[in-house]
């Protein structure tokens, strides 16, 4: 078990840098996930931690000790990757096996071991195939048995259930979770994906462009993004993010449409600013069907067209029109709703959020 | 016209099957038929002379064939032995290179532009004992202040021989090695070394299970190619000196066309032919076994 730290860990190909001297500290046994768009260099930077790319600056530490130049068989990590990356000519037994082969473990040592391991995952009955006769799940099994064969100080994973069905991934996902809740070792998880990182992750690190944009907990992120992007990025559908100016203690949005200013702003923000607002689906509902009861002060009632609505059963998404853009809002207890009919909406600005529009960080304290 | 008319499917096969059995099958079959005669070229009437087995019972306890025989088997052991080591360090160099990967696959293939015979006038120039390359370096950088008997010595004509077939064709095994690395997929690799490996291992463990079908293909070609091995041999010694370097096809040309027994020839050739289809079937049995390991779904 091993705690990880990245000291400005900065990685270049050429002239080119791509992660741009990152700080992290992962605890012993937490379970990070690194989430960001395709090309933030969440994936990079997984490899340089796995010793699959060399560190082009900075410092990282495995327990401590700085294994900048170490190659991966000297780190004691675990990958389990997005393609499996199983051996296609070892059978399972032999795939689960072959780390501790490689180590010198003699067979009748090696087998309990895959056996304990075949067992958690549910993979007994197939030690004996090889991994062309497995489907898409069994093999992301079999990838994940061969890391935990290892006993390794840290698992990696990079992107491990991007390849699986939608069903099979959240069957998966609780997989994941009930395995480090067991083996309790240090988790670095590399997903593209915000609801793995929300409901697998300790903390969650958001990655853009080779800067990590905000590190927190799940709720953390969710309720208090630092930028634009952060709360666009967690939570889906994604927050609604317009820009707007502060004019006369309103909001005021390009078309000339208005929201009074959020009471928790009213201090941080100067007339004629350019700023964006944030609100999430959830916090934008017709009046009776929201998380709230919509009676605290600072909610602001406003009746909207409905332009187009999404039903999922248990609630409904409301695309409304509202400073001449569409807004996304959570129907709770829903019931029928025709295009085009108008509504009264709650905006619950106690949830509002204020960016500045240049820079993009949040404008709270 | 009445009566019986000839299927479809037979009429149209049937300009295929006469040009089969014009180019394939009748010279086989009179090939075979004259290995069963004392045939001679110069006596055209001997073709009718049925001697059944006489000639194949000849060659049996024939020491010159038998010789020629082990040659070729010898020289096709150590030939696909060093092509496929060489061939395996060129491909995994190659595989490496970031820039200019191209240029040098296409510079690699080189020496499988030349005909054969070309190479054979080329080596024995190098080899020549007097003006030759070899020798020449050989002394200037002191090594030996003698003139080295390369293509008249029996084993250093071998070697010259091994040497100019290596030069060759090590670039088969060399391309089909390297398209094995460049199509096997890089996650494995990755995994090894996460799992513990070292780069040794790795390629001993992962990389080589990978490229054996490939290598396998090689050596099929190869191994058909070196046991009919003939021109490089007929340019550079012609079998000679005093026959230290016959192999089964110069052995086979020269009783056919400069002592003119085909017949002879002929149940030679059948024998040589054997031995191609025993290399044929092994290397078809162990890249199948190397497929099936694999799993590759070809």
């Amino acid at each position: 078990m091993a705690t990880v730290s990245l000291e400005k860990l900065v990685k270049r190909y050429g002239s080119l840098e791509v992660v741009h001297g990152i700080d992290l500290e992962v605890a012993d046994r937490e379970f990070i996930a690194l989430v960001g768009p395709s090309g933030c260099g969440k994936s990079t930077t997984l490899r340089m931690i796995a010793g699959l790319e060399p560190v082009s600056g900075g410092n990282l530490k495995i327990g401590g000790r700085v294994v900048n130049d170490l190659p991966p068989r000297a780190r004691n990590l675990a990958m389990v990757f997005q393609s499996y990356a199983l051996y296609p000519h070892m059978t399972v037994r032999e795939n689960m096996g072959f780390s501790l082969k490689i180590a010198g473990q003699k067979p009748e040592e090696i087998a309990p071991q895959v056996e304990e391991a075949a067992r958690t995952l549910d993979l007994t009955h197939l030690l004996d195939r090889r991994p062309s006769q497995l489907s898409g799940g069994q093999r992301q099994r079999v990838a994940m048995g061969r890391a935990i064969v290892r006993q390794p100080d840290v698992f990696l994973f990079d992107e491990p259930l991007s390849n699986l069905d939608a069903k099979l991934r959240t069957q998966m996902r609780v997989e994941i979770k009930k395995l480090h809740a067991k083996v309790q070792s240090t988790v670095i998880y590399v997903t593209h994906d915000q609801v793995e990182a929300m409901t697998l992750a300790d903390r969650i690190v958001i990655m853009r462009d080779g800067y990590i944009e905000q590190v927190g907990t799940p709720e953390d992120v969710f309720q208090r993004p630092h930028s634009k992007f952060v709360a666009g990025f967690i939570g889906s559908p994604p927050m609604n993010l317009k820009d707007a100016e502060i004019a006369d203690g309103q909001v005021v949005f390009a078309n000339g449409d208005r929201l009074p200013l959020p009471a928790r702003f009213k201090d941080r923000v100067t007339a004629g600013q350019k700023v964006t607002f944030g609100l999430r689906p959830d916090d934008l509902y017709p009046t009776g069907h929201g998380i709230h009861s919509g009676e605290d002060a600072d909610v602001h009632r406003q009746d909207l067209r409905v332009i187009l609505t999404e039903p999922l059963g248990n609630e409904t998404l409301v695309f409304s029109d509202f400073a001449g853009a569409e807004w996304v809002g959570r129907m709770l207890n829903p019931r029928r709703l025709s295009p085009g009919e108008a509504l009264p909406f709650c905006f619950d600005l106690s949830q509002a959020h204020l960016f500045d529009r240049e820079s993009g960080r949040t404008l709270r304290g | 016209m009445k009566g019986w008319r000839p299927p479809a499917p037979f009429l149209l096969l049937l300009p295929a099957v006469l040009v089969l059995a014009a180019v394939v099958i009748i010279p086989l079959i009179l090939s075979l038929y004259s290995s069963f005669t004392p045939f001679r070229l110069t006596q055209p009437a001997s073709l009718y002379t049925f001697v059944g087995f006489r000639n194949y019972a000849r060659i049996l306890t024939d020491l010159e064939f038998w010789t020629a025989f082990g040659r070729t088997v010898l020289l096709l052991t150590v030939a696909l032995n060093v092509e496929m080591l060489l061939g395996l360090g060129l491909a995994m160099l190659v595989e490496k290179a970031t820039r200019g990967q191209r240029l040098l696959r296409t510079i690699m293939m080189f020496p499988m532009m030349f005909s054969p015979i070309l190479v054979g006038f080329q080596f024995k120039f190098m080899f020549n004992d007097n003006i030759g390359l070899v020798n020449n370096a050989l002394q200037s950088l002191g090594l030996t202040n003698q003139a080295i008997p390369w293509l008249i010595d029996g084993s250093l004509a071998f070697f010259a021989i091994l040497v100019a077939e290596v030069w060759s064709s090590t670039s088969v095994f060399a391309i089909l090695i390297l398209a094995g690395l460049l199509a096997m997929p890089k996650e494995p690799i990755e995994a090894a070394r996460v799992d513990g490996c070292t780069p040794w291992q790795t390629f001993r463990y992962v990389t080589w299970p990978f490229i054996m079908p490939f290598a396998y293909i090689a050596m099929t070609i190869r191994s058909l190619d070196v046991a009919r091995a003939y021109d490089i041999v007929k340019i550079m010694t012609d079998g000679g000196p005093a026959k230290r370097t016959e192999l089964l096809w110069t052995l086979v040309s020269r009783t056919a066309y400069a002592d003119a027994r085909m017949g002879l020839a002929n149940a030679m050739a059948y024998v040589a032919i054997l031995l191609s289809i025993v290399f044929t079937v092994y290397f078809f049995r162990k890249l199948s076994a190397a497929r099936t390991q694999i799993a590759a779904e070809w």
